[in-house]
């Protein structure tokens, strides 16, 4: 079981060297050219923030249900790496828009504000985690469950609001090459983020014995 | 009954609302991506290819440096452990 991280770490690394290949073999967009081959990174990401927060909101869960440190440590591992990924949606996409909307960002779009909210959203848990002392936890819990109760409206808001961001349905009507290099991405994002969030919970558990260590060694 | 008639047209008009967006969101819906035809170019205002290096280079340097500070973290917790556990040790 130790060994699977660091295995999972190798695949992400050579299936993340093959990526660029794959992303320049594939055929530009007709509208917006070159500029969209960020999506092949930008969407992985976004799928990847999702994956995280989902999983953060469901040890958070199970962790004021149950109160087990296991879930705790779960938790905060995929909250940081919700923040990890959704740092790099939220810089991929105004690169993306510069070219394709003309702005770096627009405040009056649903899918950007939302995002950046559940974004703050997972930054406020770390920010809780870190200096909100003990008992902060459950606090921190409850933050969590927020923040993923808003990952469906960010995912639907492209279809329900008025909107410049792609729709949904973009993924589904996109042609096999394109859809090829998208999922290799994906798969790639997903298998990255499996080796990180086992060594993150890693070091959290760690982290935690280390505490009761200290404790018992004062005692 | 008639207390009835209140809710159920509210609900109605809800439904009638609810179909009429549906309808109309499918029927206005985004045609998706489509790829360049061969031999065609288009006609490039902005140049794409520092914000397309930007964005791909963000990513790798993010992702890089959040491996390596992780490692270096989980490092430091462990050799904090084994010093601890050995100072336990040496009690019993």
């Amino acid at each position: 079981m130790k060994q699977l991280p660091p295995l999972l770490l190798v695949i992400a690394a050579l299936m993340f060297m093959r990526a660029p290949f794959l992303i320049d073999a594939v055929r530009y967009e007709s509208t917006m050219g070159l500029v969209q081959k960020i999506f092949y990174f930008h969407v992985p990401a976004a799928i990847t923030t999702f994956t995280s927060v989902f999983v953060c909101g469901i040890a958070s869960v199970i962790y004021l249900v149950r109160r087990t440190r296991t879930a705790d440590h779960v938790a905060v591992a995929a909250a940081e790496l919700a923040v990890l990924f959704g740092a790099i949606v939220l810089v991929t996409g105004p690169l993306w828009a510069r070219k394709a909307w003309g702005v770096w960002w627009t405040w009056g779009d649903a899918r950007l504000v939302m995002t950046f909210v559940m974004w703050m959203v997972f930054v406020a848990y770390l920010l809780l985690r870190r200096f909100g002392g003990p008992g902060s936890e459950v606090l921190a819990a409850v933050a969590g469950i927020f923040g993923t109760v808003l990952v469906p409206f960010v995912y639907w808001s492209v279809n329900y609001w008025r909107t410049v961001h792609p729709q949904t349905t973009v993924i589904k009507t996109l042609p096999p090459d394109m859809s090829y290099v998208l999922s290799w991405c994906i798969y790639t994002f997903l298998v990255l983020y499996a080796a990180l969030l086992m060594i993150r919970t890693r070091l959290e558990a760690g982290r935690a014995t280390l505490d009761d260590a200290f404790l018992a060694l004062e005692d | 009954m008639v207390r009835l008639r209140g809710p159920l047209v509210a609900w109605a008009l809800t439904l009638v609302l609810l179909a009429v967006s549906t309808v109309t969101m499918i029927a206005f819906q985004d045609k998706g991506f489509v790829p360049v035809k061969p031999g065609e170019t288009g006609q490039e205002t902005l140049p794409a290819t520092p914000l397309v290096f930007v964005a791909y280079a963000f990513v790798w340097v993010a992702l890089l440096g959040y491996v390596v500070l992780l490692w270096r973290r989980l490092g430091r917790v462990e050799r904090e452990l084994d010093q601890v556990r050995a100072k336990l040790q040496g009690r019993t």
